[in-house]
């Protein structure tokens, strides 16, 4: 006989309930009771019918998930979750993570579920949609051969670029193979077509004939694509999964090819605007060139030798005036020098002093300075001012 | 540069960084009248492509392991 603690027994329970396929993906359909949303922000309730209830819980992040859908007691709803069993209490629990209003159909309920999954795991995260090429030389078409929507995306790339090349990759669109076919016609478009872009298109129909569209086999064929791809399926009301996780949603097929290409009448008329441009800076620069030649003219001519000689001849010139005025000045200075060195000398002059009254006496040749030199009876020669005359010493 | 044997795309493209190049302005009169006359050659194979353009329609379709491209219609 072995013995168990109440633990290992719970871990054994807790075990066997996860293991079970069935019980790890699971619907449940009641009404809810005892809705209550706890501080850290988890909702539990108790899912009931008319004989048995339910313990749920349904934590944070998927709430938040839900959107504006708020449960409430007694609300009939549908939930899909795990069954597991929580230790502390020894309580099963089921916990939801999807939880969708009772009478919202099948397929509704699988969409809600794989989109909130692919959301999550980060399939629709817009930082990851890639952006079309802005002129792609060609285009790969994943949609039905037959029918309206092939001959709209033919029309309106025709119409608006035909400068592309459209590759078609058929497929079936709906039905059953319908995901497989339309995953293995964007795998060999993106492998064999060398296309830059591609557009999964579809018409309009109803979530049935959509659902092809809205399989996960298609929006992971569609992520894997290297190509980028836009996606037009059915009409503008319609979200289908490959809408969400293509890189571009178009409301329509006419829509997608519309946005696939740029127009080619918008082209010419930039074209048309370049061409002009560049007439009118080409213009610009042939004037700008002349006014630079004008300009450089007039720059010449005031750099011309011609200027430097006239300005040293000035300059000559000027030198020749200011060496005369210095001449002149000079001139004027030795002549008062000299006129005074005249003066001078006519103060020295003999017979100026003569002139003044005073005489010279001549003994012989020389020139009597003193009473020693004559003796009573010699004869001198006395001179004045306008002659001489001969006289004899008394004493 | 030659003009002939551009995509529609490496056409346009030059063309845009032509005009961009001549409106910096600060260009000889040589260069700038270069770049004039290489524009006005994309601007003609712009247009030619533009004007001559015909929407050609392929199909992928199965070969052996593989896939080839065969004419539509």
């Amino acid at each position: 006989m072995e013995v168990y603690t109440v633990g290992a027994l719970t871990r054994y329970l807790k075990e066997l309930l996860e293991v079970d396929p069935l019980l790890q993906d699971l619907w449940v359909e009641g009404e809810i009771s005892n809705f209550v949303v706890s501080a850290a922000g988890h909702a539990y309730f108790t899912l009931k019918d008319a004989s048995s209830q339910l313990r749920c819980a349904l934590f944070r992040s998927r709430l938040a998930a839900m959107g504006s859908y708020r449960p409430a007691n007694g609300s009939a709803v549908i939930a899909h979750g795990r069954l597991s069993l929580y230790e502390a209490q020894g309580n099963y629990q089921f916990y939801v993570d999807l939880l969708q209003p009772e009478g919202v159909g099948a397929l509704h309920l699988q969409f809600e579920l794989l989109r909130s999954r692919l959301e999550r795991e980060g399939l629709f995260d817009p930082a990851r949609k890639r952006p079309l090429p802005r002129f792609p030389r060609r285009v790969g078409v994943v949609t039905s051969p037959t029918g309206a929507v092939l001959h709209d995306i033919i029309h309106v790339l025709r119409r608006r670029y035909p400068l592309v090349e459209l590759v078609l990759a058929a497929t079936l669109v709906q039905g059953d193979g319908a995901a497989a076919r339309i995953c293995e016609a964007i795998r060999a478009l993106d492998e064999h077509g060398g296309v830059d872009l591609m557009i999964v298109a579809r018409g309009g129909g109803s979530l049935e004939e959509l659902w092809p569209f809205n399989e996960e086999r298609v929006a992971r064929a569609i992520y894997a694509a290297h190509a980028p791809v836009v996606a037009g399926i059915g009409h503008e009301t319609d979200y289908t999964i490959a809408d969400l996780v293509a890189d571009l949603r178009a409301p329509t097929p006419s829509a997608a090819a519309e946005l696939a290409v740029p127009d080619w009448r918008e082209c010419q008329a930039q074209v048309a605007a370049w061409q002009r441009q560049m007439a009118l800076l080409a213009a610009r620069r042939c004037a700008a060139g002349r006014a630079g030649i004008r300009h450089a003219g007039g720059a010449l001519l005031r750099l011309s030798p011609q200027a430097r000689i006239d300005r040293r001849r000035q300059q000559g010139d000027d030198l020749a005036l200011r060496a005369q005025a210095r001449l002149t000045h000079l001139l004027a200075v030795w002549r008062t020098k000299v006129e005074g060195r005249a003066l001078q000398l006519g103060s020295l002059d003999p017979n100026a002093v003569l002139g003044r009254g005073y005489s010279i006496c001549w003994a012989g040749d020389g020139v009597v300075r003193s009473v020693a030199q004559v003796s009573p009876g010699d004869a001198v020669t006395v001179q004045v001012s306008d002659g001489k005359f001969r006289t004899e010493v008394v004493g | 540069m030659e003009a002939e044997g551009l995509s529609f795309e490496e056409a346009f493209g030059q063309l845009e960084q032509t005009v961009a190049t001549l409106e910096q302005g600060d260009l000889s009169l040589e260069r700038a009248l270069a770049l004039f006359e290489e524009g006005m050659r994309l601007v003609g194979r712009c247009n030619a492509m533009l004007d001559q353009a015909e929407l050609r329609i392929r199909q992928l379709v199965p070969s052996g392991d593989g896939y080839v491209l065969a004419d539509l219609e």
